[in-house]
């Protein structure tokens, strides 16, 4: 029986470059066995959902620092569920100031991950909640 | 009767008999970089380092103990905080409340959107526009930002790179119709291209293009504002992005004397441009591997300056630097802590001998800066500066047996990183081959693995953790500022000759095309009410734009 790897996409949506954290966690994830697809930078929220339908993601990470995580946030939750993609696991990393986390989680985010945190929760959270893959 | 030792065996004798004899911490003894310390240092560390070579004076070649004699005897470093959000009018205000404050530079933080060269009604610039910086469509913007400064008076400073000869272009003729002389402009803008490949990622054009726009800045600058710093070649993002201090010497250091060479083949002499050359690093909290850097970095660029492109002016050879403390030093976790952590580094570029200096606020970890958070960050220059007794003497780490062999270090270091540059065909080249890239997402990764198996403690972060912080007061943006900009953005074009505005875009897109000089027609541009985005635009239309292929 062979085991279907999770498969992740690292998203860099908005402008800004900062791409050190979602470019660590890109190679964590691989490390720690799963499919990995790091979309680059400056991405839009169309280019981002497109690339998780087309890869047939189970989860797609979104790192933002650049503070528009409440104008881009929804609107990637809002295409993944217009593309039918609303199964797929949507967490979020980077500055997000601790008051916008719940209307983050009110809006389908599965977990927010804030500087700090290490790698090995975040595999651990996806091994954990990705939905078991039909055999 | 026994000989008396000599001071090399003696040291080794100390080693062995003494110090061995003592338990040490189950800790790796190495810079933040990774570099291995010694547990003593002593004059056997320097037999092949020279002071007099090596050290020389203050003001004097190669400048490792300063770039002027006096230093800050005579001057303390420019306290220049960097500053911008929200809309023109805002960041005006929050420019003049630091300068009643007691600062003495002005240093503005544009948003993404204009970072990117987009106005701030595109469609990508939504939710970005005000946010991470100040909003500059056009050149009204630009009279607005500045408006009550006396810009003969106050040096500013901008930071902004691919579009930077348009921002330029902008700030010169917004002076000019407040009727200054940009022969008279003093201040720096960032222009450093080849860093934004490397590590910080905000680019309009391909590289060959983008290297042509700075080349035109810096030709242009030397005739047209002398005063002016066309360029801050930098590491300070290099270093954020997670490069080690060698490597940010390095590449920063090589990114600079690529620009130098392009100047040169495009027949400058080099003693007429490379006097306003400057730099911008990065402060971390390794206070001893910090100062060695900085040591290092005037003594190779003084040496380079002189040997490789034989300059002859002894201001052509001063490696003059603006410092930042390490944002990815700072921790959202007990943010308080990070005003200790702020000092250290800010003492580091102190004396290190920086020329200017930025301190990071507390609260920069979770969002921009409050008012009160500012004020710390710059009350702790003002310690450093007039209570703390280190601007009482010139380099007062020189001699240090640690400081001297960490510099010499630093300096071999970054000559190995040019050797490998130089075999992959230049920086150029070595950046179209991730060469940089790859050495600082790998060194990214290690620095957060050695955290994570507790071989680095943050405080706060693994260690000493208190759990739950309270909460921190944080600034929030405006949410009305993109309305506001879209509508100030609107009223331009709206007053604007649409006729002129087009003639001066057709005269860019042709000398674009036509290989002249960028800066006469950006001026023109300016003047007729054309926006960044439009310039961009047309630009790209001739140049084309970039795409990484990012490794990691």
């Amino acid at each position: 029986m062979s085991e279907r790897k999770i498969r992740v996409v690292v998203a860099k949506p908005g402008l800004d470059g900062h791409d050190r954290g979602a470019k660590i966690i890109a190679r964590a994830l691989r490390d720690a066995g799963m499919e990995v697809i790091y979309t680059g930078l400056h991405q839009t929220p169309e280019q981002i959902v497109a690339t998780v339908v087309q890869e047939d993601a189970d989860a797609v990470g979104l790192s933002i620092l650049s503070g528009a995580h409440m104008t881009l946030v929804p609107k990637i939750v809002a295409l993944l569920d217009e593309q039918g993609a609303g199964d797929v696991l949507v967490t979020v990393g980077g500055t997000i100031p601790a008051d916008d986390i719940p209307e983050l989680e009110r809006l389908g985010v599965a977990a927010v991950f804030t500087p700090g945190a290490p790698t090995d929760e975040i595999v651990e959270f996806l091994r954990g909640n990705v939905a078991e893959p039909v055999s | 009767m026994a000989i008396e030792p000599g001071p090399g065996r003696r040291a080794h004798r100390w080693l062995a008999e003494e110090y061995q004899r003592e338990n040490e911490r189950d800790v790796p003894f190495e810079t933040l970089s990774g570099h291995p310390v010694a547990p003593l240092y002593t004059p056997d560390d320097l037999s092949g380092h020279d002071p007099e070579r090596d050290e020389g004076f203050p003001g004097s070649f190669p400048y490792t103990r300063g770039v002027y004699p006096s230093m800050y005897r005579g001057r303390l470093w420019t306290m220049r905080q960097f500053a911008g959000f929200g809309t023109v009018e805002e960041t005006n205000e929050r420019f003049r409340y630091l300068l009643e404050h007691g600062q003495t530079g002005l240093s503005c933080a544009f948003d993404m959107p204009t970072l990117m060269g987009l106005d701030s009604d595109h469609s990508r610039s939504l939710g970005e526009v005000g946010v991470e910086g100040v909003a500059l469509d056009t050149v009204d913007d630009m009279l607005t930002l500045f408006d009550g400064i006396p810009l003969d008076e106050v040096t500013v400073s901008m930071t902004i790179n691919a579009p930077a000869a348009i921002v330029l272009a902008f700030y010169a003729v917004a002076a000019e119709e407040r009727g200054f002389d940009p022969a008279r402009l003093g201040g720096t803008i960032q222009t450093d291209i080849l860093k934004e490949y490397i590590a910080q990622k905000e680019w309009c054009f391909p590289i060959e293009p983008a290297m042509r726009l700075v080349t035109d800045m810096i030709e242009w600058c030397s005739s047209e504002m002398p005063r002016w710093h066309p360029i801050s070649i930098s590491g300070y993002h290099i270093r954020e992005a997670g490069a080690t201090a060698q490597q940010e010497l390095a590449f920063t250091l090589k990114d600079g004397l690529t620009y130098v060479e392009r100047a040169v083949e495009r027949g400058l002499d080099v003693d007429e441009f490379a006097p306003r050359l400057s730099f911008f690093f990065n402060a971390q909290i390794d206070f001893f591997e910090e100062v060695a850097k900085y040591r290092a970095a005037r003594r190779i660029w003084a040496r380079e300056l002189r040997e490789t492109f034989g300059a002859e002016n002894p201001r052509s050879l001063l490696m003059r630097t603006h410092c930042q403390t390490a944002g990815v030093s700072l921790t959202a976790q007990q943010p308080l802590v990070n005003i200790v952590r702020t000092t250290i580094e800010a003492l580091a570029g102190v004396l290190g001998g920086t020329q200017s200096l930025h301190t990071n606020s507390f609260d920069e970890a979770l969002a921009l800066p409050t008012e009160e958070a500012v004020r710390i960050a710059l009350r702790t220059q003002q310690v450093i500066a007039h209570e703390s007794g280190v601007a009482n003497t010139v380099d007062p780490l020189g001699g240090s047996y640690f400081v001297e062999k960490l510099t010499d270090e630093m300096e071999a270091a970054a000559y190995d990183y040019f050797a490998r540059i130089d075999e992959l065909g230049g920086m150029v080249r070595a950046i179209e081959a991730s060469f940089p890239q790859r050495e600082i997402a790998d060194a990214a990764f290690a620095h957060q693995s050695a955290l994570e198996r507790g071989d680095r403690i943050m405080v706060g972060v693994n260690a000493f953790e208190v759990g739950d912080d309270e909460p921190t007061e944080i600034h929030r943006p405006d949410p009305a500022a993109e309305r506001r900009q879209r509508e100030r953005l609107a009223a331009t074009m709206a007053r604007r000759d649409g006729v002129a505005a087009a003639t001066a875009l057709a005269g860019l897109a042709e000398a674009a095309a036509a290989d002249r000089n960028l800066m006469p027609p950006l001026l023109d541009c300016a003047r007729a009410r054309v926006s960044e985005g439009e310039i961009v635009a047309a630009l790209q239309g001739v140049f084309g734009t970039y795409s990484e292929t990012p490794v990691y």
